[in-house]
């Protein structure tokens, strides 16, 4: 249909693009995480494999990691019990609110997320709208420390903002569903109880999945909650690798960790992805 | 408005016995849209109940109604004596085939069969028998553990019928279960269906606006127009005896004439013949079936009509044909005979006068 020189001229751009800003670094990366750095703070262009024991010699990077996984499973599913129940009331009981309610999801997503990390750092702080709020009604004497610079307030602030990533999906797969489907349920004596369990929870299985992932990967990149809200319990594997990158001046070992979560990631959404087929029935 | 012919004489006879389903004065409106307007129905034990009428007459919604997925207005309706319309859809022993069959995706065959015995929590040995007797009732077994999607629309038929029969209903409700199928295939499921409804002897209203499949498999049927009954009666009645000029046109085809009775003769155009009917404007339909093409010109005979009309148009139809008649003072008249080759264009007609019907006119409405 096309000739040649026009099908090349419109997919070289995006391959190039490609090329420039998405394979040429993640083999820089992948170059990096082999190399190491002398005593004298020169990157050395030798092949080792010296990052990737140490990586797994010393332990803070493994707890590190495991303790993001950790907070990111929590922010998972602390998510998908906020937002399946929201997504649900949105496709089956909404009615004429339904876009005002979608809206009222959407728009938090416009707002800078460093505003939304900071809004909590006033919530949960010393002299935060909370504590002064418990101690004014005299439920505690001292503010409460635990609050803020915990895991808890990461997996706070990692839900609330990832929420909505949660519900979008979930939200899609409900509209999804032939409303036929629901009558043919309670036409054949199922509850509604019955019907959501036997019905509309197994066909919207392909939206938790797709929510469930967005909210775990995600959070288990996320280094900015960390950083603000986090303090030295609430560190996440991404704070470490920024910390390589900059102060400590050692990239290859940052490389490694990077590849590793990389690695861990594209295993986690080709997953998901072949649970989602498995779940899909269109 | 409704003419109704009550109850069907082959089901009422047997027995004097209430009603299975009576529908009392039902009335529904979306909004400011009246769909149904008090609509009385009764529907007998074991009868093949067909309601049939254009899209947007409301059939749909009264099946709806009826299973309970939409609530009347106004109006009840009872079942064995008890108030159904109360009952949350659940708990009313009606199953509905759907009409796009609304098998559930992520089940196999065999679960979404038995999914009203295991919703129900019958013991698992009575839903596997229960099941594979039902797949074994609508010859699906070997297709027991496949998905929905991997069936044809024949067969996605077949498994939502006995997914709805496997609960026993008292009554089971069809939403134009036939009008996604091809012709072939949808007039051996009308027989199938038809022989099924006897073989278990539930109660079956079957929603269509096909009127020849409403003919084919009905006990009566209940002729629906903008939101009213029009009529309710059986088949060979509704077509020999329409009441209203609508019915007769909606059910087969018809030659309606407009004429005028005044002293025990109708009179239209040239036409005239002995009535019983009182003086003023009347309303007749004459099947295009009941005239004939005279042999002779014959004398007079008062229980025929006789005019002479030439040949207009000739559509054939296999094994009859259907001709357009202008007659001498203009008036032009479908007649149906049997197939001939090479009809002449002058033709002597003739027809009784007992087939010319009295309609009235239909309400207007909307």
């Amino acid at each position: 249909m096309f000739s040649r020189a026009y099908r090349a001229a419109i997919t070289l751009p995006p391959l190039l693009w490609v090329a420039v800003f998405l394979l040429v670094p993640y083999a820089l990366l992948l170059c990096y995480s082999f190399w190491s750095v002398s005593p004298s703070q020169t990157i050395v262009h030798a092949w080792t494999l010296d990052n990737y024991r140490e990586l797994f010699r010393v332990n803070v990077y493994l707890q590190t990691l495991f303790r993001s996984m950790w907070i990111a499973a929590r922010v998972m599913i602390f998510s998908l019990l906020l937002g399946y129940p929201l997504a649900y009331y949105l496709s089956f009981y909404a009615g004429a609110r339904k876009d005002l309610f979608y809206q009222l999801v959407i728009i938090p997503l416009w707002v800078s997320y460093l505003v939304r990390a900071y809004a909590w750092k006033t919530i949960l702080g010393s002299d935060g709208v909370l504590n002064t709020l418990l101690q004014y009604v005299h439920l505690t004497k001292h503010p409460l420390e635990f609050l803020l610079y915990s895991p808890f307030a990461v997996v706070l602030t990692l839900t609330h903002i990832y929420t909505p990533f949660a519900v979008l999906p979930i939200y899609a797969a409900l509209e999804h569903i032939p409303r036929n489907l629901v009558e043919a349920s309670h036409d054949l004596g199922a509850s509604p109880l019955q019907t959501f369990w036997r019905v509309i929870f197994p066909l919207s299985i392909p939206g938790v999945l797709a929510g469930a992932t967005f909210a775990f990967v995600l959070s288990l990149g996320d280094f900015l909650a960390p950083l603000l809200l986090g303090g030295p319990s609430g560190i996440m594997i991404s704070n470490i690798v920024v910390s390589l990158f900059g102060a400590a001046y050692n990239w290859p070992l940052g490389a490694a960790i990077s590849l590793c979560m990389l690695l861990l990631v594209v295993s986690l959404l080709f997953l998901s992805e072949k649970l989602e087929k498995k779940w899909s029935f269109r | 408005m409704a003419t109704t012919t009550e109850p069907a004489a082959a089901h009422s006879a047997k027995s004097g016995v209430q009603p299975l389903l009576v529908i009392r004065n039902v009335a529904k409106s979306f909004g400011k849209n009246p769909v149904l307007r008090d609509i009385s129905l009764q529907i007998a034990e074991g009868e093949f109940l067909t309601i049939l009428g254009e899209s947007g007459s409301g059939k749909t919604t009264l099946l709806r109604i009826i299973a309970g997925f939409e609530s009347a207005n106004s109006g009840e309706i009872l079942m064995e004596g008890e108030r159904l319309d109360l009952l949350p859809p659940y708990r009313r022993r009606v199953n509905t085939v759907f009409q796009h069959y609304a098998l559930f995706p992520h089940l196999t065959v065999e679960d979404n069969v038995g999914y009203g015995l295991r919703v129900a929590k019958l013991p698992k040995d009575e839903i596997a028998a229960r099941v594979s007797e039902a797949l074994a009732m609508v010859k699906m077994t070997s297709f027991a553990s496949s998905k929905p999607a991997k069936i044809s629309g024949g067969q996605q038929q077949r498994i939502a019928l006995a997914r709805a029969l496997i609960n026993r209903p008292r009554l089971l409700l069809l939403d134009e279960p036939l009008s996604a199928l091809d012709a072939n295939l949808r007039r051996q499921m009308q027989v199938e269906l038809k022989s099924l409804q006897r073989e278990v002897g539930i109660s079956f209203v079957f929603v269509t606006h096909d009127q020849e499949e409403a003919m084919v498999m009905s006990d009566r049927i209940a002729l629906l127009r903008m939101g009213e009954l029009e009529q309710v009666a059986s088949p060979r009645e509704i077509y020999s005896r329409p009441a209203t000029a609508y019915t007769a046109q909606f059910i087969g085809h018809t030659n309606l004439l407009r004429g005028e009775v005044r002293a025990g003769m109708a009179r239209c155009n040239s036409l005239s013949w002995k009535v019983g009917l009182p003086d003023g404007p009347a309303l007749f339909s004459l099947r295009p079936e009941n005239i004939r093409l005279a042999t002779s010109a014959g004398g007079s005979d008062i229980n025929v009509v006789r005019f002479h009309g030439k040949i207009q148009h000739q559509a054939f139809h296999g094994a009859t044909e259907l001709l357009q008649i202008v007659c001498d003072d203009g008036l032009t008249l479908s007649v149906r005979t049997a197939t001939r080759e090479n009809r002449q264009g002058d033709s002597q007609l003739e027809f009784s006068p007992a087939d010319a019907v009295p309609v009235r006119k239909s309400a207007e409405r909307g």
